[in-house]
């Protein structure tokens, strides 16, 4: 029987590997792992905790209508590892992304063999859903490309999909969902080392504490740390999945994980207020964006890209320029910033079948509907018609994640057989940090057993859905090596269970002692509501850390203010309170993006520079600095003095970036 | 474009332990009022938190009874617009309506899977995982997508 509010069950259970979230990272660990259990002998225990269902659960909930990583037989891994890093401003790790990119198809192909439509284009050139039985991917089918990189596909159900066979492979004894997961624990006898986490059930009032050897923390990016740029019933409808809270990073920062890049941000340009993606639209439909005089500004602003040689110069200017130039007309009063889909539109019609024309206007609506169905909703109050009228576009409010278009997240170890370096060359690394991108564990973090993929890790960047897959697939085969390798460790945690009770269901007390106070539930001076905490959180980071507030710059002065402001919150948040369950998921969601609120502030703080205009500006270092900040910006945390420690590591190119501007 | 549920379709999912919209949102947000004391409407599901809604209609999608509906988040958008999607087995249908009555509605069909649910075989005709190749690139099974890259293009190796 189930405990009663305030006062739960404690559920214990140990187990030798622990997978947290149920994204496309952990259903991508979930397969994999089980043969390679079954090769190890059999004898270890996995499970899977999710805090929503895994059906629906992460980004992919309303399911996506691009595979935005595929190589193909075409393209090398090279080049991936190339592209993802001019996009990134040359800041990521060449290791990592070669790794991925020789992986991923391999993703690809099982989703189609599982039941994703594809779409595919015949013998004659013409493009056709994915329903229609072309040959598979696998045996030389071919993709309908919407660039480079991405496929188009027809995936309302990419997640239940994708989940179905996660499910499969692990059975459904090994998932428990609706359990959402407050803090990792670390061993007793090495405080670099994890054994164990704590979680609650939003469900029933149950406590659960689990042991282990090896975990695998894929819960996600960060979404509502900055104040979006709707504020009332819209402000749930975030662009990035707005249960995205921070879990992966605060959780690894308070288990002693070195993050890298954390100052990476997202910023995407989608179309307003709905978060539309562009994506199809400037590379399938070949459409363009102007300002509201109607001129193009990617080319009237095309000088602007020379103040960022190299990344200004390549064929693909870095995401954050194209913003950047979007921004001068926003600043400089010439907005605003038009998608032009009706000439787009009119365009196609020239030199495609009228069959051709039917099914890419469908797609013009599929593309929402597959990913941000909102934006329907927005085109059909506003009477938009794409052919008829145009739509507006915008830049969000700024997200923090490691798989889409950004690179922050953590620093993990990375494949051995590329020639990444074996030793750190800058200084001022804690010593008890690893030296060299490798220390035998693919995607284990620098604790010991503490492994992520997809959001998680850091410095590399656009693996999408289905590099997050191959990712967590990754770090599973590794989990089993740790796991065989560590066999006789007894997991042990550092921290005894009344003090892990104590402190997860401290806003449940806080409420409980305090309620009857005053007369209102929720104005109370002896705590504060998850709501509030989240506004207050909110408005910091807008106002002092380059929100929307002020066009994304900041400066020292601003962030040293910001630095204090947050200080306080985190105190506060000892006081948050929980009137039940539900409050209780928001209390401690809360809290995840608190601190990785922190981390992003400091590491911009650390960075004195703008390595990524068009995201962020720090006003009193406005330039890309190669010469002193070429380099990762990595930083630890110590729970005990609540305490960041930013330092710099050495960046080095694995492939050679010089193909890029030729 | 927060969820609602219509009062006179939901039935509560006839009572059962959890509801299908309950177990389904992957925020939290979808209830039931069990006495009917935060709604006025016993044995019926609401939204408990509508602005923080993603409207990824996942509820809406498995409501058995079509019960939950959408309406454009009202900070934003111009009431009167609909967007409704009726998901089989292996399409799915949208209807969406537009404010001005005089646009005709907009009707779509799209696949959303060619198996039939339920029947993915996670590892049938797949080999056993190798143990000696526990530590090289590459997954325990092999589907012709795997890219070993041109090696002259590492310059460190
Ligand atoms: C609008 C949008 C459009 C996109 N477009 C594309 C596209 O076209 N093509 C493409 O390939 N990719 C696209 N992506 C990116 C893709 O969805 C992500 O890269 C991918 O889902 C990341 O995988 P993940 O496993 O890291 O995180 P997620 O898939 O988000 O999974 C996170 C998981 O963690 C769980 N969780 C979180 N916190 C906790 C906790 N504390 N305890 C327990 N569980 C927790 C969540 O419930 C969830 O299951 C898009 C994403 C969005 C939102
Ligand atoms: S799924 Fe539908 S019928 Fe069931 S409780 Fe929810 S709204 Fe009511
Ligand atoms: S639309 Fe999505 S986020 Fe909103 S209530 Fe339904 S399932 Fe939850």
């Amino acid at each position: 029987m189930a405990g009663e509010f305030g006062k739960p069950e404690v559920v214990e259970e140990e187990v030798d590997i622990l997978i947290i979230g149920g994204g496309m990272a952990a259903c991508g660990a979930a397969y994999e792992i089980g043969p390679w259990i079954e090769a190890a002998g059999g004898d270890i225990k996995v499970k899977l905790v999710d805090k929503a269902a895994v059906d629906r659960s992460g980004a992919v909930a309303q399911g996506l209508s691009a595979i935005n990583t595929y190589i193909g037989s075409e393209q090398d891994p090279a080049d991936y590892a190339r592209m993802v890093s001019n996009d990134l401003m040359g800041i990521t790790r060449d290791d990592l992304t070669y790794d991925l990119g020789r992986h991923v198809d391999e993703s690809v192909h099982l989703f189609e063999e599982w039941g994703l439509p594809i779409w595919k284009i015949d013998d004659k050139g013409e493009r056709h859903d994915g329903s229609r039985g072309l040959p598979p991917l696998k045996d030389g089918g071919k993709p309908m490309r919407s660039g480079k990189w991405q496929i188009m596909i027809n995936g309302e159900s990419y997640k239940c999909i994708v989940a179905e066979a996660a499910k499969n492979a692990l059975g459904s004894d090994r998932i428990q969902e609706h359990v959402f997961i407050v803090k990792l624990v670390n061993d007793k006898h090495d405080k670099n080392r994890i054994a164990g986490a704590v979680g609650f059930s939003v469900r029933e009032h149950k406590l659960f504490v689990y042991k282990f050897k090896a975990c695998l923390l894929a819960a996600g990016g960060c979404v509502n740390i900055f104040r979006p740029r709707s504020v009332g019933e819209g402000q749930g409808r975030a662009w990035y999945p707005v249960w995205n809270a921070g879990s992966t990073y605060a959780m690894a920062a308070e288990a002693g994980a070195e993050l890298t890049m954390m100052e990476n941000r997202f910023v995407p340009i989608r179309f307003k207020d709905g978060y539309g993606p562009v994506g199809a639209w400037f590379l399938l439909f070949k459409s363009r964006a102007t300002n509201g005089l109607g001129e193009v500004y990617m080319q009237r602003n095309q000088e602007l890209l020379n103040d960022y040689p190299p990344y200004g110069q390549a064929a693909t200017p870095a995401a954050c320029l194209r913003n950047h130039m979007m921004l001068k007309e926003l600043r400089d009063g010439r907005g605003p910033i038009w998608m032009d889909t009706v000439s787009a539109l009119a365009n196609l019609r020239e030199t495609l079948s009228p069959r051709e024309v039917e099914h890419l206007e469908a797609e013009a609506w599929e593309d929402f509907l597959d990913m941000t169905i909102g934006q329907c909703g927005i085109w059909a109050g506003e009477n938009i018609e794409p052919e008829k009228k145009n739509s507006e576009l915008m830049p969000t409010e700024p997200y923090l994640l490691g798989s889409h278009s950004g690179c922050c997240g953590i620093w993990v170890s990375g494949p051995e057989d590329l020639g990444a370096p074996t030793e750190e060359k800058a200084t001022g690394v804690p010593e008890h940090l690893p030296s060299g991108w490798s220390w035998g564990y693919r995607g284990m973090t620098t604790v010991q057993g503490l492994f992520t993929a997809g959001d998680g890790v850091g410095a590399s960047g656009h693996k999408f859905s289905s590099g997050s897959h191959a990712e967590g697939r990754l770090a599973a085969k590794a989990m089993v090596k740790f796991v065989m390798d560590n066999k006789d460790r007894k997991p042990e945690l550092d921290t005894d269970l009344d003090t892990l009770v104590e402190e997860l269901y401290r806003p449940v007390r806080n409420f409980l002692e305090h309620k009857d106070y005053s007369t209102t539930v929720d104005v109370n001076p002896n705590y504060i509501t998850p709501r509030m905490l989240q506004f207050r959180l909110q408005k910091i980071m807008d106002e002092y850390v380059a929100g929307v507030a002020t066009y994304y710059t900041t400066n020292a002065n601003l962030l040293a203010l910001a630095e204090k402001k947050l200080e306080m919150l985190k105190e506060d948040s000892l006081k948050m309170r929980a009137k039940d369950l539900h409050e209780l998921l928001r209390a401690w969601e809360n809290y995840h993006r608190i601190l990785t609120a922190e981390a992003h502030m400091k590491h911009i703080q650390f960075r004195e520079e703008s390595r990524y205009p068009g995201f962020y500006y720090r006003m009193d270092h406005n330039k890309v600095d190669e010469d002193n900040w070429h380099c990762f910006v990595n930083s630890i945390y110590d729970k005990e003095a609540k305490a960041w420690t930013c330092f710099k590591r050495a960046h080095e190119d694995l492939v050679d970036k010089s193909k890029l501007f030729k | 474009m927060p969820t609602f549920v219509r009062t006179e379709r939901c039935d509560g999912c006839k009572g059962q332990d959890k509801t299908a919209c309950m177990y389904i949102c992957p925020h939290d947000l979808m209830k039931l009022d069990k006495d009917g004391s935060a709604t006025g409407h016993a044995m019926k599901a609401y939204n408990q938190e509508p602005e923080q809604c993603w409207e990824c209609y996942s509820c809406v999608k498995i409501c058995p009874q079509q019960a939950i509906e959408s309406r454009p988040y009202a900070d934003i958008v111009p009431l009167g617009a609909s967007v409704q999607p009726l998901r089989g087995t292996d399409s799915i249908l949208w209807t969406i309506k537009f404010r001005d009555g005089k646009i005709k509605p907009k009707r779509f069909k799209f696949p959303i899977r060619t198996t039939p649910e339920g029947s993915i075989d996670p590892y049938g005709g797949k080999p056993e995982a190798d143990i000696a190749k526990i530590t090289e690139p590459g997954f325990f099974v092999q589907v012709n997508g795997f890219r070993a890259g041109d090696s002259r293009e590492l310059i460190r190796k």
